[in-house]
């Protein structure tokens, strides 16, 4: 059997035709145009100021080689350095006065040389700028932004849950007048995106106290026609013997809800709480009208703060938004089959 | 066992409580602020205006041209809004529709093929608009492609032709994996014995596509394409952060008008701004109007079958 013949067959006997080829071309180029930008993105926070600004760019991070020279306490920069002999050595930079500038060989550090800027060039390396992460937490106030979004994001989940789930409960579990249009009435909400009641829910939030709050981004957020839609088709499929059964024994309602029907539930539940913790995080509009100090901003708001003053500093911008798309890549990595079963169920994103 | 009428309600509660207060409460207040004018925020500083507000925004020599319009970066958001509603759900929907069928396939590692064109749907508008314009700015690796193929580079974000290619472009890339999703559920529940007959009777493939798959498809096709249609309307984050809205208004959408108008302006306009969410709103109960038939359709498509 050749190679080709080997590679191509399938399970089904059939050995692949141009068709299939045409798919997995399609495919090949998917997974460049998607991951391609992203790949990018990471690679680019890894390089140095000054190597994003070169261009054409490189993909890998390069950043000038550095050594420690004696009698200095930091690294110095290596340059290529064409001596008056017309030998050329790696030599670290003491220091630069208009276009003279000062080398000196780490093995006999008093004998500084002194070259014309015009006869040397940067020693490039692999290197990885892992200073634009390090920074952030001293230069940016980053780890308030994320503490901001993390506050979030976690409060307003274990709310979300509890409420959606409460709701839930109340209709799938009980008859009473008034269910099915209360349920309506839930589900009407979907047709009113927060882009329509903007001015007015800056009112009731102002008139509330909560602007420039987190909690003026979390109270609107907890109550989601999506959640209570999704507990409540699931809590449907919950046998009522159960909760008969642990009414006779004199559970009380609240006991059945937490002890029976909420464990019970549990499926349904993270779903809902993966969903939550990804809108919640990725919030933006909301968020940027309530939120106009910078010290309750998130991290997106910081994030598009950033981009938008005069002098971006691309470096510590790029490793920022690396960050702020890990935990997302971390629960894409891990949960992507819950997330697709939500979205198949309920349709909803 | 009789329960207590008041159980229910107590668990209702704080759901209801929530949407009351920041979803209904809201639609109303809305309305009053569409018909007040001024500058203030507190209601009862703000005069009646009655129509006032819409008629600032509908004042307009020709709807087909903006700039006879009072408002006319009202009118210019409303036609690039349609504009890219148009292009961005019909692409949309071709691609989708192209992958879910190359996913339906019989292909090695389905899932993760899945997987691909899902990630971007997961992250946030901003980190999506910041990972384009990384790649699109003048330095960036599409112009250092441009180089190296030998053509000039273009600043693609600064020419307003170029700029609302990308728009749709950046926004097709991020959410085309949410549609993929729901039209492959869709195609596989297609029974496979539907393709089976047709190989029997040596049905061509494009037959079998005109004949079995898409009809069958239908509905979903409708669902995704109001789904889309809904979203399209309301676009803004991504485009906020990637171009502004700008060259001048060449990307700016209803939503960021209403945005500018209330919150970013010194004078903040809040009735004008209540007037726009007003006829966003309009727009969007026709489409969801659209959206219950289609799922209407759905459901019978479903019994049908």
């Amino acid at each position: 059997m050749s190679a080709v013949t080997f590679l191509t067959r399938t399970r089904g006997r059939r050995a692949l035709d141009w068709t299939d080829w045409l798919s997995y071309v399609y495919l090949a180029l998917g997974l460049f145009l998607m991951f391609g930008p992203v790949l990018w993105l990471v690679m680019s926070s890894f390089k140095t100021e000054s190597a994003l600004t070169e261009f054409p760019p490189s993909f890998l991070p390069y950043g000038q080689k550095q050594v420690m020279v004696p009698g200095e306490d930091k690294p110095r920069p290596v340059y290529r350095v064409k001596l008056p002999d017309g030998s050329v050595r790696e030599l670290p930079e003491l220091r630069r006065i208009g276009l003279m500038a000062t080398h000196v060989d780490p093995a006999r550090p008093d004998e500084p040389i002194r070259v014309n800027i015009n006869d040397r060039e940067p020693v490039r390396e692999f290197r990885l700028a892992t200073e634009n992460y390090s920074d952030l937490g001293g230069k940016f106030n980053f780890g308030l932004y994320l503490w901001n979004s993390v506050f979030i994001t976690v409060v307003a989940t274990i709310l979300t849950l509890l409420f959606n789930s409460m709701a839930a409960f109340a209709l799938s579990k009980y008859q009473f007048r008034g269910r099915g249009g209360v349920f309506l009435l839930i589900l009407g909400t979907l047709m009113v995106p927060p882009a329509i009641v903007l001015v007015p829910n800056f009112l009731v939030v102002a008139e509330l106290g909560l602007l420039n709050s987190l909690w003026g981004v979390i109270w609107p957020a907890v109550a989601t026609p999506t959640g209570v839609f999704l507990l409540r088709q699931y809590m449907l499929t919950i046998p009522d013997e159960l909760l008969e059964a642990a009414r006779m024994d004199h559970a009380s309602e609240w006991r059945i809800y937490w002890r029976i029907v909420l464990p019970l539930s549990a499926p349904a539940l993270a779903v809902l709480a993966i969903f939550s913790t990804m809108w919640r995080w990725n919030d933006f509009l909301w968020p940027l009208i309530v939120l106009s100090k910078s010290e309750k901003f998130t991290l997106q708001l910081a994030l598009n703060a950033f981009q938008g003053d005069l002098v971006t500093q691309w470096n510590y911008l790029l490793a920022m938004t690396v960050i702020t798309l890990l935990p997302i890549t971390l629960v894409f990595a891990f949960l992507q089959k819950y997330i697709a079963q939500g979205i198949a169920s309920a349709g909803v994103k | 066992m009789r329960q207590d009428a008041r159980t229910p309600w107590f668990f209702l509660g704080p759901n209801l409580v929530i949407f009351g207060v920041f979803t209904f409460l809201p639609i109303v207040i809305n309305l009053y602020y569409a018909f007040t004018g001024g500058v203030q925020l507190y209601p009862r500083d703000r005069p009646y205006v009655g129509f006032e507000n819409l008629a600032t925004l509908l004042d307009c020599g020709s709807y087909f041209d903006p700039s006879s319009c009072r408002k006319d970066i009202f009118w210019r958001a409303v036609w690039n809004t349609a504009r890219f509603s148009v292009f961005q759900v019909s692409l949309m929907v071709l691609f989708s529709l192209g992958t879910a069928l190359v996913l339906n396939r019989k292909i090695i590692g389905r899932g993760f093929w899945r997987g691909v064109y899902f990630y971007p749907v997961l992250l946030s508008p901003v980190v999506v608009a910041l990972i384009w314009k990384w790649v699109l700015q003048r330095e960036g690796l599409l112009n250092a492609g441009m180089v190296a193929a030998g053509a000039n580079p273009v600043l693609w974000l600064a020419e307003p032709g170029w700029a609302f290619f990308w728009v749709i472009f950046v926004s097709i890339w991020a959410h085309m994996g949410f549609y993929t999703l729901i039209l492959l559920a869709g195609l596989q529940a297609i029974p496979a014995d539907l393709y089976e007959a047709a190989q029997m009777d040596r049905a061509s493939p494009w037959r079998t596509l005109y004949r079995i798959t898409l009809p069958l498809l239908l509905p979903n096709l409708l669902v995704v394409l109001v789904l889309a249609a809904i979203r399209a309307v309301q676009i803004f984050d991504e485009v906020f952060v990637l171009t502004g809205g700008g060259p001048g208004s060449a990307t700016t959408f209803v939503v960021q008008f209403i945005y500018q108008t209330g919150f970013q302006e010194q004078v903040r306009l809040y009735g004008l701004a209540a007037a726009g969410s007003l006829l966003l709103a309009l727009a969007l109960v026709v489409l969801t109007l659209i959206q219950l038939r289609a799922t209407r359709a759905d459901k019978a498509g479903e019994r049908a079958r």
